[in-house]
């Protein structure tokens, strides 16, 4: 008992040692700064715009901008056909692109968690038969699958949101199923088999703890290629007619006759967004990437 | 990159089993394309054809259809079959070449997607090869001097154009050089193959569909070319340590030679997986883009296809995409054989 409840306590200190090693690591590394700062900067955008935005800039029956005009006093990104301002229009699609983002990569996380740890434990046919339906997935060409897949369920962000889930949990897959079979190799697991520790017990209180650091890694790196997903579904038609996500609005400036009339000022927020939030995160992932392992580090 | 290294070993061990001859070797990947194939079919079949509520409603749509007549085309679409009857019917029709019918176009699958496929072979190839050639020239250059000015120019432009949605991309080239914006004039058409007002035949014809075609490819170029760059400047930068190259120095060759006759062809070995990897990536890629320039062919098609949605041509497009996916990864592999001797050799 007294060794039981010694354990965690030894453990903690160390562990809250090398947090602090890993923010002073990730202090030193400036690209992965300015992508934090970035993700910071949207994120609190995101979550303040309904103090400042109403339903009066957004529905596109109250609003009295000129319509279609570039950049003038008031709407300093110029305004969409229906005379709603761009700026506006920017800083709300950043909630639901963020949200259906962050809502997959969760899903795609907790799927490709899930079938990595059990095919890593499970090392019969259980194994072998989750890789082999991980491998047909790998050779599914992505977007065909999610335009399939979603326009089946019908437009929405609840389909876009599956869609991306089923074809990106792949890549999670392999890489907690390599991970769980190192950290199997290692001899405190035979010690926990020895002192009667069942599967589940094995595989949720050892071996995803080890796991963890390698997930939350890999996941900074699927939320950007789960938003360039969403932003790409949308675009294609698949969204929720009436919301405004990034990838809608480039929809309807490709519909409506922004890109014939040349309304650059319509064009350029929306898919710089997409880019500076990509960028953001592919950044903070490459930085921690770098700080956890070290071999990279000369890269 | 992960997903590569944990590739790496298991690609290895199935090389090995089958190390005898060629055709062993062959017959065994032929064998797991077309097992890969019939998963595809699986998955297809349980999209397109368990998943959706009632196709005869939908089919039926904003028409009014009495009950008999919706029996009538229950019957015909053999969907009171039990399910593997219906699987099997779908996958020996597909096998045959029928890919069902168009519920838009009122035309068979199979004929619109063989109208489609020259242009989208034509975008991808021009766009496949002068991606290859200018992210394999770059990841080799930036690699070998890893550091320099010119490494950090290449890796950060790659990088950020790889975060760029495709299909923005295509839009800003499209107001830029299309449509014209302030002091740039319209240079190029804005979309579709060719201007029906000129002979579709001939030598203008062919300068014709090449001016149609420089800005669609372009845009794919820029966003694909990235990720060449990054598989090349990795396994350049593999290499860099390997003694063979101290040797080849040290038998006084230049710099140069050193890369270009050493470096190059031993970390040419892993991109060459990945650029026929990606070439299938590539065919999603046509998606976006050909919707964006309205580029007559696969892609474009299934974007017309999920308009409406028109289930069977969608089916049809996902399959078709499903399997040229499937024939470029046995071509990597098939590819990646004759050109590493330490798996042919044995």
């Amino acid at each position: 008992m007294s060794a039981a409840t010694h354990t965690p306590a030894a453990l903690d200190v160390p562990r809250h040692h090398a947090f602090g090693r890993f923010c002073r690591a990730y202090a030193k590394r400036p690209a992965g700064l300015a992508g934090l700062g970035l993700l910071v900067a949207f994120g609190v955008l995101a979550l303040a715009a309904p103090l400042f935005i109403g339903d009066d800039q957004l529905n596109v029956i109250k609003v009295d901008g000129p319509q279609l005009s570039p950049p003038v006093d008031g709407y300093p990104l110029g305004t969409d056909q229906a005379g709603r301002s761009v700026l506006l229009l920017v800083i709300w699609g950043a909630r639901e692109s963020l949200s259906i983002g962050l809502i997959a990569t969760a899903l795609t996380v907790v799927l490709g968690s899930a079938v990595g740890l059990l095919a890593g434990h499970y090392q019969g046919w259980v194994g072998k038969v989750l890789m082999h339906v991980t491998d047909w997935f790998i050779a599914l060409p992505s977007l065909p699958l999610a335009i399939s897949l979603s326009a089946v369920l019908g437009q929405g962000a609840a389909s876009i949101t599956i869609a991306i889930a089923v074809t990106s949990w792949t890549a999670t897959a392999r890489l907690v199923r390599a991970q769980t079979l190192a950290v199997e190799a290692r001899p405190f697991i035979e010690r926990a088999k020895v002192l009667g520790a069942g599967n589940t017990q094995i595989m949720i209180r050892h071996v995803l703890p080890n796991v963890m650091p390698l997930i939350l890694v890999s996941s900074t790196l699927t939320v950007a290629s789960a938003i360039l997903s969403e932003a790409t579904l949308t675009f294609l038609g698949l969204g929720d007619p009436t919301g405004v996500t990034w990838g809608s609005m480039l929809q309807a400036a490709l519909m409506g006759g922004a890109v014939t009339a040349g309304a650059w000022w319509y064009l350029m927020p929306p898919g710089i967004a997409i880019l500076v939030v990509v960028l953001g995160f592919t950044l903070v992932g490459r930085a921690v990437e770098h700080v956890l392992n070290p071999r990279m580090v000369t890269r | 990159m992960s997903s590569l290294a944990a590739a790496g070993p298991a690609k290895a061990k199935g090389q090995g089993a089958a190390r005898s001859g060629f055709l062993p070797y062959l017959a065994g990947k032929l064998g797991a394309a077309l097992v890969s194939f019939l998963v595809t079919l699986v998955i297809g079949f349980v999209i397109f054809s368990l998943m959706p509520a009632d196709p005869v409603r939908t089919l039926t749509r904003g028409r009014p259809t009495s009950e008999a007549q919706l029996t009538q085309i229950r019957l015909q679409l053999g969907l009171d079959d039990p399910i593997w009857r219906r699987f099997l019917t779908f996958v020996g029709d597909t096998l045959r070449g029928e890919l069902g019918y168009s519920w838009q176009f009122q035309q068979s699958v199979s004929s619109l997607v063989a109208d489609r496929l020259w242009p989208t072979l034509l975008l991808m190839g021009s766009a496949a090869a002068l991606s290859i050639a200018l992210g394999l020239w770059l990841g080799i250059r930036s690699g070998w001097r890893h550091g320099s000015l010119f490494d950090r120019i290449a890796s950060g432009a790659s990088i950020t154009l790889w975060s760029v949605p495709t299909f923005w991309l295509g839009m800003i080239l499209l107001v830029a050089f299309s449509v014209g914006v302030g002091p740039i004039p319209s240079l190029l058409p804005a979309g579709g193959m060719s201007d029906p007002s000129l002979p579709q035949e001939g030598w203008a014809h062919i300068v014709d569909v090449a001016k149609h075609l420089v800005l669609p490819c372009l845009t794919m170029v820029l966003v694909v070319f990235a990720q060449y760059v990054t598989v090349m400047r990795s396994s350049i930068i593999d290499e860099m340590g390997s003694p063979y190259l101290l040797t080849a120095r040290a038998k006084g060759l230049t710099d140069d030679a050193v890369r270009r006759r050493h470096a190059v062809p031993n970390a040419l070995l892993p991109s060459v997986t990945m650029i026929f990897m990606h070439l299938g990536i590539l065919v999603s890629g046509a998606i976006t883009v050909e919707a964006v320039y309205s580029w007559p062919g696969l892609g474009y098609l299934t974007y017309e296809a999920l308009r409406i949605p028109d289930l069977p041509l969608l089916q049809g497009t996902f399959i078709v995409f499903s399997a040229s996916v499937i024939i470029m990864n046995l071509l990597a592999d098939v590819v990646y054989r004759f050109l590493d001797p330490r798996v042919r050799a044995q």
